[in-house]
Order: C-alpha cells, then sequence, then structure tokens
C-alpha cells in the first residue's frame, strides 16, 4: 500500500511556478505582455518562450511598458499586463502604476523578485517592492509559498478589473518561479474574498430620479467611470435635455459634437462649461471625483447645487463635497435604473442662458505669424475626421488636445489625468494600438514629455505600429512657463528647452520623420502621415513658444476668478 | 501659486475605530499607511488575533476631526484585506487598557503607593528596594488618572497596551 501511494504521488504532474503564470495568463485571455526582462524574471520568460498565445512586446523601458498595458486597458476595455524584473526593473514601473492608479486602469503586473532567502539582505537587484508600490497599487502581494501562486495571480487579475479597476501587482521571488507545483492547483475554483456593490440602492435612485425631473437647472458631470456607461447616460441626457459637462478622463463618455455636451470643465475648460456647472441647481456626478482641478475651491465649487452623487468607490463619496443624494454602484446600472424613472424637467429657461453663455464665451484662438498650437490640433480632428483613438502627454498641449479634439465615442481619449504623468502619451498610443489594430490612434505629445519616452520609438517600429507622433513642439516646458508668466512675474526657470530634431531622430529609428515649420506645411504633413501604415509617424510640429491656455482658473480659485485670455 | 487662504480648523477629536483584517503579513502597514497618508497621528494602537485564528483585530485611537476620520475608514474599508471597519467612538462601548506602571519606592512611601493603587485596583507586579511595578487596567481615562496620582513619586517608566474596545450587548463590533 505504502509503495502505491508513493508512486500516485509521483505520478500526480506538476509544472514550474513560472509555467503556472503563463498557464494562468492564458486562460484570462491575455494576448499581449509588455515588458523587460532580467535576472530575477528569468524563469518566466524561459516559461513565455514556449506560451503560443501569448505575445511579449519587449519595451526598451519599463515605464514605457507599464504606460503601454495601460493604454491597452483603457482602449480596449480589458485588462493589460506588464512585467518587469526584480529592483531597478519594478522600481521603474512605479510612475506607471502611480498612473493607473490615479486614472482607474486595470493593469495586472509581475514582477520578479530575488529568491527567497536573499529577501531582507540587500541582496543585488533586490528592493522591497511590495512596500514602495503599496500606495500606488489597488492590491499587490508578494508570494512566498509556491502553492499561492496560482490564487494569488487569478485574485489579481479578478481585483484590477473589478470594481473601480486599478493596477494589482504580483512580486514573485525568482526560486518560486521556479519551484515544482502540483498542476491541481490549477483546477482549484476561485472565489473572490468579496464583490463590489455594483447595483445602486433603489431609494437612493428614485430619489435621484426625483431630483432631476423637479430640478430647474441641472448638469450631468460626467468622469472616467462613465466610459463603460455611455448609452443609458445618452438616453437620460437627450430624452431629458440635461446639459453634460465632461472630465479629462470623462471625454468620449458621451459625444462632444452633440450640443447638449458643454464640453471639459474644470482648470482648462471651456468657460460655459464652468458657468454652467457652477450656477446649477443640480449636479449629477457619474463616475467622477470632484478632484481638485475640476472643483477649484471647494467650498465655492457649485454654491447653488444638491449634489447626486454615482460612484462604484464609496470612499470617492464625500470625499471632496458632501453627496446629497449618494449612490454607490456601476455607473452604468444606476444609469439603467435611474434613465426610465426621471421625467423630463423644463430647462428651455436654463439652456437659453447656457446658449448665451456658449455664443459669449466660446473657445478661441488668434492667428499669429507662427502656427498656433490650438491651430494644430483642429487640423488633426480635421484631418482624422475626429475618429482617432487620442493619447496625450501632459502639459498644455494635453489641455488644447482636450479642448479642440472632440471625443464621440468611449475609450478614445486616453490621458494622465490623475498623476499628469509626462512621457505617457506615446507609450498609452502603442498599448492602444496593440488593443485596437485597425484603429488610427493618434499621440499627441508635447516636446518635454515625448523627451521622457521617446527611446521606445524602436519598439514602435519594431512591431509596425502605424500610429502618429504629433509632436506640438513651443521649445518649452510650456505648462511651467505659463504659470512663472502669470503667477511668478515672467520669471523663466529652467523651461526653455534645446530640442533634438525629432523627424531625425525618428528617421534613425527608422520611423518617418516630419518637420513642420509654416502653416502650408501643416497640412500636407497630417495627410503623408495618415497614409503610412506600416511603421509609426512623428510629425514635429513648430509652434509658437508664447501660446498660453485659456481659460484658466488658477488653482486653488474659483469660476469668478477665472482667466479668459485675450 | 496661488492657492486659497486655509479655512478654519475643523474640531479635532479622539475617534476610535476597530478594524477587522486577515490575519496576514504587511495588513497592519496597509491600514496604517492610510492614517500616515493624511497626517493623522495614531495615538494608540492594539493588535492580536480573535476568536478565529485567521482573523486579526486592530483597534485604533486616533485625534482627528470626524469627517476625516470617516474619509480615511473609507479608504481603509478599500484594502483587500480588510474584512470590516466600525468607528466605534459614539457607540456604547467597553473600552479598557493595561499599563505597566514602574514607580520610584523607597522603603517610605512604598506603603501609600500601595494604597492608591488598590483605589484603582492596581496590582504589584514587581518590587525592589527602590521600585514598584503596577499593573493597572481600566479605560484609558483611569490609566491617565492612576498616572497623575502616582507621578509625585517619579514614575520610571510606562508600558500601555492602548485601548481595545467590543461594542455592549450581542452587537458585533
Amino acid at each position: 500500500m505504502r509503495t502505491t501511494l508513493v508512486e500516485t504521488k509521483k505520478a500526480s504532474r506538476t509544472l514550474s511556478g513560472a509555467q503556472a503564470v503563463v498557464r494562468v495568463l492564458e486562460e484570462a485571455g491575455v494576448e499581449w505582455v509588455f515588458g523587460h526582462p532580467g535576472g530575477a524574471s528569468l524563469p518566466l520568460y524561459d516559461a513565455l518562450y514556449d506560451a503560443p498565445t501569448i505575445r511579449h512586446v519587449l519595451c526598451r523601458h519599463e515605464q514605457v511598458a507599464a504606460h503601454a498595458a495601460t493604454g491597452y486597458a483603457r482602449a480596449s476595455g480589458r485588462f493589460g499586463v506588464c512585467t518587469a524584473t526584480s529592483g531597478p526593473g519594478a522600481t521603474n514601473l512605479v510612475t506607471g502604476l502611480a498612473d493607473a492608479m490615479m486614472d482607474s486602469a486595470a493593469v495586472l503586473a509581475i514582477t520578479g523578485q530575488v529568491v527567497r532567502a536573499n529577501i531582507g539582505t540587500d541582496a543585488f537587484q533586490e528592493a522591497d517592492v511590495t512596500s514602495i508600490t503599496m500606495p500606488v497599487t489597488k492590491h499587490n502581494a508578494l508570494v512566498m509559498d509556491p502553492k499561492d501562486l496560482v490564487r494569488t495571480l487569478r485574485e489579481a487579475i479578478y481585483l484590477c478589473r473589478s470594481g473601480r479597476p486599478g493596477p494589482v501587482l504580483v512580486d514573485v521571488p525568482r526560486d518560486v518561479l521556479q519551484t515544482q507545483i502540483p498542476e491541481d492547483l490549477l483546477d482549484e475554483p476561485f472565489e473572490p474574498r468579496r464583490r463590489p456593490v455594483t447595483k445602486g440602492h433603489p431609494a437612493r435612485i428614485a430619489e435621484a430620479a426625483e431630483a432631476i425631473s423637479t430640478s430647474r437647472r441641472p448638469i450631468l458631470y460626467v468622469g472616467g467611470g462613465a466610459q463603460g456607461a455611455a448609452e443609458p447616460l445618452a438616453r437620460l441626457a437627450r430624452r431629458c435635455r440635461i446639459p453634460v459637462t465632461v472630465t479629462l478622463m470623462g471625454k468620449g463618455a458621451f459625444d462632444e459634437t452633440d450640443p447638449l455636451c458643454l464640453g471639459m470643465l474644470g482648470m482648462h475648460g471651456t468657460a460655459y462649461a464652468n458657468y454652467a456647472i457652477n450656477a446649477a441647481d443640480l449636479v449629477v456626478a457619474v463616475g467622477a471625483r470632484f478632484d481638485d482641478r475640476v472643483t477649484g475651491r471647494l467650498r465655492d465649487f457649485c454654491p447653488h447645487a444638491r449634489f447626486v452623487h454615482i460612484d462604484i468607490d464609496p470612499s470617492e463619496i464625500g470625499k471632496n463635497k458632501p453627496a446629497h443624494i449618494p449612490i454607490v454602484g456601476d455607473a452604468r446600472e444606476v444609469l439603467e435604473a435611474l434613465e426610465p424613472l426621471v421625467t423630463p424637467p423644463d430647462t428651455e429657461a436654463w439652456w437659453k442662458q447656457i446658449e448665451e453663455w456658449r455664443a459669449r464665451y466660446p473657445l478661441r484662438w488668434r492667428p499669429g505669424p507662427l502656427l498656433k498650437p490650438q491651430q494644430v490640433i483642429e487640423a488633426i480632428y480635421r484631418a482624422t475626421r475626429g475618429e482617432a483613438v487620442v493619447t496625450t502627454d501632459v502639459g498644455q498641449h494635453q489641455m488644447w488636445a482636450a479642448q479642440y479634439y472632440l471625443c464621440r465615442r468611449p475609450r478614445t481619449f486616453i490621458s494622465s489625468g490623475g498623476l499628469g504623468a509626462m512621457g505617457f502619451g506615446f507609450p498609452a498610443a502603442m498599448g492602444a494600438q496593440f488593443a485596437r489594430p485597425d484603429a488610427l490612434v493618434v499621440a499627441i505629445v508635447g516636446d518635454g514629455g515625448f523627451q521622457m519616452t521617446m527611446q521606445d520609438l524602436i519598439t514602435a517600429v519594431e512591431w509596425k505600429l502605424p500610429l502618429k507622433v504629433y509632436v506640438i513642439n513651443n521649445a518649452s516646458l510650456g505648462m511651467v512657463r505659463q504659470w512663472q508668466e502669470l503667477f511668478y512675474n515672467r520669471r523663466y526657470s529652467e523651461v526653455h528647452l534645446r530640442n533634438p530634431d525629432f523627424a531625425r531622430i525618428a528617421e534613425a529609428f527608422g520611423a518617418v520623420g516630419i518637420r513642420v515649420e509654416r502653416e502650408e506645411q501643416l497640412e500636407p504633413a497630417l495627410q503623408h502621415s495618415l497614409e503610412v501604415s506600416d511603421r509609426p509617424v512623428v510629425v514635429d510640429v513648430i509652434v509658437d513658444p508664447e501660446e498660453n491656455c485659456y481659460p484658466m482658473i488658477p488653482s486653488g480659485q474659483s469660476v469668478k476668478e477665472m482667466i479668459l485670455g485675450d | 501659486m496661488t492657492e486659497a487662504a486655509p479655512s478654519p480648523q475643523p474640531q479635532v477629536e479622539r475617534r476610535v475605530l476597530s478594524v477587522l483584517v486577515d490575519n496576514a503579513p504587511g495588513v497592519l502597514m496597509r491600514v496604517v499607511a492610510l492614517f500616515r497618508r493624511r497626517g493623522i497621528n495614531i495615538h494608540s494602537l492594539a493588535v492580536s488575533v480573535t476568536e478565529d485564528p485567521g482573523v486579526s483585530r486592530i483597534t485604533m485611537t486616533v485625534e482627528c476631526p470626524a469627517a476625516l476620520a470617516e474619509s480615511v475608514v473609507k479608504q481603509v474599508r478599500r484594502v483587500v484585506e480588510v474584512r470590516r471597519v466600525r468607528d466605534v467612538t459614539d457607540a456604547p462601548r467597553t473600552e479598557r487598557e493595561l499599563a505597566l506602571v514602574k514607580v520610584n519606592a523607597p522603603g517610605g512611601v512604598r506603603s501609600e503607593i500601595l494604597e492608591a493603587a488598590q483605589v484603582f485596583r492596581a496590582r504589584p507586579v514587581d518590587l525592589t528596594e527602590k521600585t514598584v511595578t503596577l499593573e493597572v487596567t481600566g479605560s484609558p481615562e483611569k490609566i491617565d488618572a492612576f498616572l497623575s496620582l502616582v507621578a509625585r513619586h517619579g514614575v520610571r517608566e510606562v508600558a500601555r497596551t492602548g485601548a481595545v474596545v467590543l461594542l455592549r450587548g450581542s452587537a458585533a463590533t
């Protein structure tokens, strides 16, 4: 009997931890992994070598891998995967994780760790990655027992995309990746510890419906949490003729070409969106978090309004502004339940007022001898027929892109909103292009931010990605320059950039590079860029370095202090 | 950058929180980090396993405005290993703390100290020629009162466990 038992045990099949990682990714339908290998993740890369359905994109910097995974997730609605080795590989992911955390992107990060016996001994390429990433991940875990590996990964995948999505990191010591574990572990069913509340409370929903039906000056304030709720949102707004304003993260959740849409609100939002929300008697926040870039001085934000706040994350409700009618739940489920209960309020007078503001304070720019950045964005918008998936970097160009590139569909505007991470735009475009190979993907970046991650042009070339990088080149860190001009007495401290020739850099990488210095070159360059289908194109557009981004509500102030510009 | 003038500070008060968490490495750090991030000082902290070996209870007292505590409590709830969080400050509760107090006790005052200890039901747990160590249990206020009573003899060292709390009656904390 004894011998039989031993034989049975021997006969039960095993696989390495690394092979188990690959199996879990395969069963979750992962097609792309963005990463960079290293010593501690060698076993994982060895297992990936044999994986028939998972393809790995070798990024030249782990920050790019994380941003690409984010771009992939946000463009597709699925989750993105990035991987890095221990120590410096993992620390290079941190910016990308923090961005994904702030903007609620579903990202799974797998990092190699030094072998268990060496953890805590300052071993080569060791960093305490779970401690470092704790505040910038939704959850993370260090796998010390190989038997926990499968469960931990499945939980990570569940967590990164459930409820309010976010980045989840799993740190796996090299020897755990190498250990043989029973294959049966893959057959164990996974049950999450708990599930988020997605269905809104019916009494609250009824209360909200009543509040909307009886309001006179309602407005929908739409954030990134509404990206999956576009249809019920559109039904509610259109049937009840409620004005809609979107945040940077909410762009695309509602058709911005619809006259009901007032565009973006906040620090660099349209004047009419800001006037409207601040005059509203009812603000219906959908998947938005009352960020300081939206509200300015909190106590002066929407002084006449009651707030309905719909959010899947209970900790957002009441965090910055008290909600009169809080509804915890998934934006789509809540709006689907809410919309049929609303009787259209009488918004005729309200619309009259809004149209007056819209006519009086339109977004505008003045032509000059040099190309204006706004003019360039408008040209990109026209050339791409407003159909592109747009990613941006961070700064003035980001705000101009938000103002002038109107989005019609969800998941078509991908920008680093909460963290404001320069260097995000181009890698995010790579991820978006992998997620949507047939879509036109455009990265609108600044000359400052592009230089933070442009080394990965080679990755885009390698994969023949036909994405377009439009560099709004004002030879400066424009937003910082603008603040120095307005608030620091024009003492321009370290904001002027001596730039490389981006077109020639692109060519050196094997991409197409075009430089635009004059207005008549712009349209042909854009057209040319759209004709290239087998490699990335970088169009370096030299623009007026003195142009400022308006309207602007200075930090910590209110709509009353809005600067409209000249 | 023209920031708004700070609004008047809301009232700082003592909040008592009870947090049930998975008994696993790193969980305490996740919870505590959320308070640190907001600059909230943790006045006392007691952590131990519960009737279920897989679950630990963190009892903490913090000093901050009530609204801020509420905001952080909601963030604590997001931590995956956190099972339940309650702010029990305003609930009927049993609250106890244990302190070890080492007091200077030369022959002349020793009996006086021990008499005072009796009133507080503090038990002597160690005795030397120069000191006596007393174990006192009760509400944090009672321990404060005891400490101020023996202060004049010279308190050499104090170790307090921090408050632990259960709700009164059959309600789950």
